[in-house]
C-alpha cells in the first residue's frame, strides 16, 4: 500500500481504538492509557533514533526512564528540614572524591608510560579514592537517612514546578549516556548491549538502596502536579455546574478534565520531539546517521567521525527516554523504583520500535501507542478467552482455576509472539523507512 | 588459631559459596558461548531457557515425590533432571526450526539475531509464568547439610563453624562432571571436532564436507542440557524464581565475555572470576579482619566494600575493565 495512505490510515485506526475503549470501557481508562501511550511513543522516538537513525542496540531503556523518574522527585519535592545541615555537604563532597577518583585513574593511564608503575598507581588512586570517598560519603547518608525516616529520611528536592523536572530529567539521563557511551560505544554491538542493560540495572539498584536520595523501596509519594487535583475541581462550584451542564457526573468530569490536561501536555512534548526528530531526520545530519548506519567503513572513508557521531546519538536518544520518564513520574505522582522491570521498560519499548517501523518517527509513534493499548487490553482480553474457554469445563475444577490464573500471563506471550511475526514478515515495521 | 578460624570463617562466606555460584555461572556462560560460536550471536533467550529447564525440573521432582521416589539424601531433583534437559531440547529444537533457521539460512545480520532472541526471550518468559507461577519455589529436598557448622565445631574445637550444604557440594560435582563431558564431547568426538571447525572457521568447515544442520541441532541439545543442569543446580542451592533467573542473564553474559565469547575454557574461567568477585566485594570481612589483625586494629564497622544489591554492578565493573583493556576476553575469543 501507498505509504502516504498507509500511516494515516494506521493512526485513524488507533484512534477509533481508543474511541472504541472509551465507548465500552469508560473514558476515564480510555484516557488513561492515552496518556501512557503518548508517553510510551516518546520512548519509542527515543530508541528510534539509536536504534532506527543509527544502528545502536541500546537496551538500557529502563535506566534512563529511572533517572527521568528521579529528576522529578529531585526537582520537585520540597527540601528535607535540616537535611542539607547535617549531611548533605559530606554527600556532596563524598561524591565529588568520588568523581576525581575516577578522573585521576583515567588520568593516570592516559599520561604515564605503559608499564607496572602506571598500573600500580592507577590502582593505588582507585583504592586510595575509594577509602577517602567513604570516609567522607557515608557519615552524611547515616546523618539523613536518620532525619524522620518513616516520612523523609532523604535529602530532598529543590522545590521548583515540576513541569522542570522534564527537561532536568533529560539531562540526567544524557550524563549517564555520555558516560556509558564513552567506554562502550567504541566496542561492538553485542558489547553496547551488555553494558546498557548492565548500567540499567545498576541505576535501578542506586534508586533502591540509596535511601538519601530517593527513599529507595520506601518510595516517593504525593509529587506535584502540572495539573489540579481532582478533588479540587469536585469542590470547586463553578466546575460542578458545568459538568452539571454537560451532563456528567462531577467525579468522572473531574478525573476525565485532569487526564485530558495530561494528555494535552504530553501531546505537546511529543509532537515537539516528533518534529525534532522529522527535521533531524530529513537534514543532511540525518543523511549522514543512516549513511554510517548502512556501511560505516564507507562513511568513515568519507571522513566523517563515526564514534563521535554515535556518541552524538546516543546521548539524543537516551535524554529522550529521560524526559519520558519525568512525565511518567509527574503522571503516576510517585517513584516507586522497585517497579521499574526490563521487560516492562526496556523490551516492551524495543517491541513498539520494531513493530511501528524502526527508522521511521511516525512508526514509532503509531507503536508506541498501539503497543501499550494491546499491552493493556491483553490482560482482560486473555481472561475473557480462558473464560469462553473453560466455559464447559465443570466450576471451580483444578483446569479451570489453572487456564483463568494463566491468563495473567498472556501479555508477554503476545507481545513475544507480535514481535517474531513482525520481524519475520514484514521486518520493517507497520510504518516502513523511507 | 585464629589464623585458622579466620579461614574458616573466609571458606564459609566466601569460599563455598563462591565455588557453588561460579560453578552455576559457568554452565550458563558455557551455554552462551557456545551459541555465540556456533550460531554467532548473543541469545538473550538464554537466562529463559534456564527457567523453563528448571521449571520442568520441578514439575518432574514434585510428581516423584508425589509417587513416593525419592534420592535418599540427594535432592529428588536430580532424578527429574533428565526429564528437564529433555523438554528444553524440545523446546530450543523446535524455537531454532520455526524462528532462527529462517535468519540463518538468510545470513541476516547477528544483530537482528539478537532482537529475535530477544521476541523468543518474552515467549519464553510467558511459557514460564504459564506453566509455573511467578512465585518462589524451593524444591531442595534429602539431606541439607554435608558439614555443619555445629558438627564443624564440635569436631574441630575451632570457635568458627563451617557449613557446607549438599546442594553446594552437588553443585561443584555436577558441574565438574559437566564440563568434562562437554570437553570430552568437544575434543574427541567426531561431531565435537566438526563443531570446533565449524566455530573457528564456517566456510572451511563446509568446504570439508560438515553438516551444518548437524552441528546447530547438535549445539542447541548440548546448550539445552547445559543451560537446563545449570538452572536446577541454581534454583537447588537457592530457589527458583522466573525473574531471578532473567537477571541472571547479566552476570552470565559478564562471565562469558570475560572468558572471551566463543572459548568454552573462558567461560569457565569467566564464571569464577564473577562469582568471587561478586562474593568478596559484597562480604562484610568485619569477621576475618578481627581474627587476622591485632587487637587494637580490629574493625568497628562490617567493613563492606558493598551492599549486596550492588552484585551486579561488581560483574558489571569487572565486564567493563576487561572489555577496556583486553577486548576479546581473557582467554582470546572471537570478536567479530
Amino acid at each position: 500500500m501507498n505509504p502516504a495512505i498507509r500511516a494515516p490510515l494506521l493512526f485513524g485506526f488507533v484512534a477509533v481504538l481508543m474511541i472504541g475503549t472509551g465507548i465500552v470501557q469508560g473514558w476515564n481508562s480510555a484516557l488513561l492509557i492515552l496518556n501512557m501511550g503518548l508517553i510510551s511513543a516518546i520512548m519509542a522516538l527515543g530508541v528510534n533514533l539509536q536504534w532506527g537513525f543509527a544502528g545502536l542496540f541500546n537496551i538500557g531503556v529502563m535506566g534512563f526512564v529511572a533517572l527521568g523518574g528521579l529528576a522529578a522527585v529531585l526537582i520537585s519535592t520540597p527540601p528535607t528540614e535540616g537535611a542539607w545541615a547535617a549531611g548533605g555537604w559530606n554527600i556532596v563532597i563524598g561524591l565529588l572524591l568520588g568523581g576525581m577518583t575516577v578522573i585521576g585513574a583515567i588520568l593516570a593511564q592516559h599520561r604515564m608510560a605503559l608499564g607496572r608503575i602506571r598500573t600500580l598507581t592507577t590502582l593505588a588512586i582507585l583504592i586510595a579514592g575509594f577509602f577517602i570517598y567513604r570516609a567522607v560519603f557515608d557519615p552524611g547518608v547515616t546523618a539523613i537517612e536518620a532525619i524522620n525516616p518513616s516520612v523523609s529520611g532523604n535529602i530532598g528536592g529543590l522545590n521548583l514546578p515540576v513541569l522542570l523536572s522534564w527537561p532536568v530529567g533529560g539531562l540526567l539521563a544524557a550524563g549517564a549516556a555520555w558516560i556509558i557511551g564513552k567506554t562502550a560505544l567504541g566496542l561492538r554491538s553485542d558489547y553496547l548491549a551488555i553494558a546498557t542493560l548492565g548500567i540499567a540495572e545498576i541505576i535501578i539498584a542506586v534508586l533502591k538502596n540509596e535511601d538519601w536520595l530517593s527513599r529507595g523501596v520506601k518510595n516517593v509519594i504525593g509529587l506535584d502536579r502540572p495539573v489540579p487535583f481532582e478533588i479540587e475541581l469536585q469542590q470547586d462550584p463553578t466546575f460542578v455546574a458545568r459538568a452539571v451542564g454537560l451532563g456528567l457526573d462531577p467525579v468522572t468530569a473531574s478525573g476525565i478534565y485532569t487526564k485530558l490536561a495530561y494528555s494535552a501536555l504530553f501531546a505537546v512534548v511529543l509532537l515537539i520531539l516528533l518534529w525534532m526528530a522529522q527535521m533531524a531526520l530529513k537534514s543532511p545530519w540525518g543523511r549522514m546517521m543512516r549513511a554510517i548506519r548502512d556501511n560505516e567503513t564507507a562513511a568513515r572513508a568519507m571522513g566523517k567521525d563515526v564514534t563521535a557521531r554515535h556518541l552524538q546519538i546516543f546521548i539524543l536518544g537516551s535524554a529522550i527516554c529521560g524526559v519520558a520518564g519525568a512525565m511518567m513520574t509527574t503522571l503516576d505522582g510517585q517513584l516507586t523504583p522497585g517497579s521499574y522491570q526490563p521487560l516492562r521498560f526496556t523490551f516492551l519499548v524495543w517491541v513498539m520500535v520494531i513493530v511501528g517501523g524502526s527508522g521511521n518517527n511516525f512508526g514509532a509513534v503509531l507503536g508506541g501507542i498501539l503497543i501499550w493499548w494491546l499491552w493493556v487490553q491483553v490482560e482482560p482480553m486473555g481472561l475473557a478467552l480462558m473464560q469462553i474457554l473453560s466455559s464447559g469445563l465443570e466450576d471451580g475444577s483444578a483446569l479451570q482455576t489453572r487456564m483463568i490464573d494463566a491468563a495473567a500471563h498472556m501479555r508477554l506471550l503476545t507481545m513475544g509472539l507480535l514481535m517474531l511475526i513482525v520481524l519475520r514478515f514484514s521486518p520493517r515495521g507497520l510504518i516502513p523507512e523511507r | 588459631m585464629d589464623v585458622i578460624n579466620a579461614l574458616v570463617v573466609l571458606a564459609n562466606f566466601v569460599i563455598v559459596p563462591g565455588l557453588a555460584y561460579g560453578a552455576q555461572l559457568a554452565l550458563g556462560a558455557l551455554g552462551v558461548t557456545l551459541i555465540y560460536g556456533i550460531l554467532r550471536f548473543s541469545n538473550f533467550a538464554h537466562g529463559d531457557t534456564m527457567a523453563f529447564g528448571t521449571a520442568i525440573t520441578i514439575i518432574g521432582t514434585n510428581a516423584l515425590i508425589a509417587a513416593g521416589i525419592t534420592f535418599g539424601p540427594l535432592p529428588t531433583a536430580l532424578i527429574a533432571l533428565p526429564l528437564g534437559i529433555a523438554a528444553t531440547c524440545l523446546l530450543v529444537l523446535g524455537t531454532d526450526w520455526t524462528v532462527y533457521k529462517f535468519y540463518r539460512t538468510k545470513k541476516a545480520a547477528p544483530v537482528i539475531l539478537v532482537i529475535v532472541s530477544m521476541g523468543v526471550m518474552f515467549i519464553m518468559n510467558g511459557i514460564v509464568r504459564f506453566i509455573i507461577g511467578v512465585g518462589d519455589i524451593n524444591f531442595a529436598d534429602g539431606e541439607r547439610f554435608v558439614v555443619t557448622a555445629r558438627g564443624f565445631r564440635e569436631a574441630t574445637g575451632l570457635a568458627e563453624g563451617l557449613a557446607i550444604r549438599t546442594t553446594q557440594v552437588i553443585t561443584v560435582i555436577v558441574a565438574l562432571i559437566a564440563m568434562a563431558l562437554l570437553f570430552w564431547f568437544l575434543n574427541k568426538t567426531r561431531t565435537g571436532k566438526s563443531m570446533r571447525a565449524f566455530s573457528d572457521n564456517e566456510d572451511l568447515a563446509l568446504l570439508s564436507g560438515i553438516n551444518p544442520d548437524w552441528v546447530v541441532k547438535v549445539t542447541w541439545m548440548i546448550v539445552a542440557a547445559l543451560a537446563t543442569t545449570a538452572g536446577v543446580l541454581y534454583g537447588l542451592d537457592k530457589s527458583f524464581k522466573a525473574f531471578t533467573y532473567f537477571q541472571l542473564l547479566l552476570p552470565i553474559f559478564a562471565a562469558a565475555i570475560v572468558g572471551g565469547l566463543g572459548s568454552p575454557l573462558g567461560a569457565i574461567a569467566g564464571g569464577f572470576v564473577i562469582a568471587f568477585s561478586e562474593v568478596t566485594v559484597t562480604y562484610a570481612w568485619k569477621r576475618v579482619l578481627g581474627y587476622i589483625l591485632p587487637e587494637n586494629l580490629a574493625p568497628e564497622a562490617l567493613v563492606q566494600l558493598m551492599s549486596t544489591d550492588y552484585k551486579f554492578a561488581v560483574s558489571f565493573a569487572i565486564l567493563i575493565v576487561v572489555l577496556l583493556f583486553k577486548p576479546t576476553g581473557l582467554f582470546k575469543g572471537k570478536s567479530v
